[in-house]
């Protein structure tokens, strides 16, 4: 479980996130949806520490995050796999040695142990062979896959997905959140996704946080969504014709 | 005050590279891939410029000193020390400011941007230290041996310009190069770029650290990376040259 209590977080003097409290539940997936500049990445980079924040409370479990100091945040870095919005895998590394990466410097097990756990990650995000080829020879969604194993590979406790189908078609994308998703329920993980895709909020939106300029101003379920009343977030789940048509002949 | 910011920051930066290395395997495998990376693929301009300036001062300074009652070897004396004492340390490092300080600003400028190294940050490895501290190793151990190679390749230079013309005898070059040989050019040489080696790697390094925004910006980084540590290079060669010949 991670819980954020009265974040607040400002760039100079523009306030990109305004007293944020949010409950992020294990072994369910959590969703913070929200505009293109709402602060969603910001709140996901707060919440892991890239940022530092202005006011607020960060607790992982029953550790105060921002409270720590630089090595016992460290331990808690170990927990946690990230998934960059860009993928962001190391462009001199072969997939096989950005997946080994974190083993290679957080483990002690043998060569043969290491590449094993690669190879479970890898076919765990249905890729196989793809072991020598560096990023740059891989497709866009093969990145995500990969940085997706890179981020499991291990064991971590804390999930953090930016935008994971974003520039992904969307059989792609419900692949990428199916994957997500069965990996949080497996390993009882507590995963929080940034999306603004009503695709994903809608197959895996355990729990979904609605972000409106900088502010939390709704939460629920997937379920509970279609029903509301809040009026910003009836403008951006029925923002496409297709969805308002869905709404009036469910 | 901005001077003073980008110095604060460049030294904070510092503290990070030479934190304690979480795996020194690790770090000794990026090493390695530094020395290709930085040395090896670098021999190849060192030995095209130094052949090439050899050459150059040999036929300049014979012109010059075209004189009866000076003697014919005082050219090959003027090659060699120019050699070991400027153009082999400070002038390949300049040509090293622009071929290894932008590719290592671009390198991690990019890296910065696209998220690779907050990536690293996240897996809880000391980005700074990691990518950072093997190009400083790797280049202060091989910048030396560049420097070494340039001496060499620069006398050949000149003695090869001795046989294909005629205007010099190769046997006045040869006995210019040995006459008033002092071995402790070569260190003094070796000394210089040693720290010429420091400034290059940590500068770009710090360029492309705290780059900012996206390609056009890692771009403007790396322009930054060949003026500044340029600059600074030249800086320390007046220092160094005050400090070790006083
Ligand atoms: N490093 C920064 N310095 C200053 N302002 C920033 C910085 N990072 C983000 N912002 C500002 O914070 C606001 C929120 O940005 P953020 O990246 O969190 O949006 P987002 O919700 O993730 O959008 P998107 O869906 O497009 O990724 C934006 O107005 C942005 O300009
Ligand atoms: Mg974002």
């Amino acid at each position: 479980m991670i819980e954020v209590k009265h974040l607040t977080k400002k760039f100079e003097d523009k306030t990109v996130l305004d007293d944020v409290s949010i409950t992020f539940e294990q072994g369910k997936t959590n969703l913070i949806i929200g505009q293109s500049g709402s602060g969603k990445t910001v709140l996901l980079k707060s919440i892991v520490g890239l940022h530092t924040v202005d006011q607020g409370e960060i607790w992982y479990d029953d550790r105060q995050y921002n409270s720590l100091n630089f090595k016992q945040k460290k331990e808690i870095r170990k927990e946690i796999g990230m998934l960059f919005q860009g993928a962001a895998l190391f462009d001199s590394s072969t997939v096989e040695e950005n997946v080994m990466l974190p083993l290679d410097m957080f483990t002690e097990m043998s060569y043969k142990e290491k590449l094993s756990r690669v190879n479970f990650c890898l076919e765990r995000v249905n890729l196989t062979e793809v072991n020598s080829l560096f990023p740059s020879e891989i497709s866009g969604g093969m990145k995500k896959r990969v940085a997706i194993a890179r981020a499991i590979a291990l064991n971590p406790k804390y999930l953090f997905c930016d935008e994971p189908n974003s520039g992904l078609d969307p059989q792609t994308g419900i692949v990428i959140d199916n994957l997500i998703k069965n990996i949080t329920e497996e390993f009882n993980i507590t995963t929080i996704i940034n999306t603004h895709d009503m695709n994903s909020v809608i197959e895996i939106g355990d729990k979904v946080v609605f972000i409106y300029e900088g502010k939390k101003i709704w939460e629920g379920s997937n379920q509970e969504i279609m029903k509301t009343e809040c009026k910003e977030l009836n403008e951006f789940v029925f923002a496409t014709n297709l969805a308002k048509k869905l709404r009036e002949n469910p | 005050m901005k001077f003073f910011e980008e110095a604060g920051q460049y030294f904070i930066l510092l503290t990070k590279v030479f934190a304690k290395p979480e795996k020194y395997i690790l770090y000794y495998r990026q090493t390695v891939k530094e020395v290709e990376k930085i040395g090896l693929n670098s021999f190849g301009i060192v030995v095209i410029i130094s052949i090439f300036v050899g050459a150059v001062i040999t036929i300049q300074t014979n012109y010059n000193l075209e004189n009866p009652l000076l003697p014919r070897y005082l050219v090959g004396v003027t090659v060699r020390d120019s050699l070991l004492l400027e153009f082999s340390s400070t002038m390949v490092a300049l040509i090293l400011a622009g071929k290894v300080g932008s590719s290592i600003a671009s390198e991690i400028g990019t890296m910065r941007v696209s998220e690779q190294i907050d990536a690293l940050e996240i897996m809880g490895v000391n980005s700074a230290s990691y990518l950072i501290l093997p190009k400083i190793i790797a280049a202060m151990f091989f910048f030396p041996i560049l420097s070494l190679l340039s001496m060499f390749v620069g006398i050949f230079g000149g003695y090869l310009t001795c046989i294909l013309t005629d205007i010099l005898l190769p046997s006045d070059y040869i006995y210019g190069i040995q006459y008033m040989f002092y071995p402790h050019y070569i260190s003094y040489s070796v000394t210089k770029v040693v720290f010429y080696a420091f400034i290059i790697v940590t500068i770009s390094s710090y360029q492309g650290y705290y780059a900012e925004g996206g390609a056009l910006e890692v771009g403007r980084s790396s322009t930054k990376a060949v003026v500044y540590s340029s600059i600074l290079v030249l800086l320390a060669n007046l220092i160094l040259t005050k400090l070790i010949l006083s």
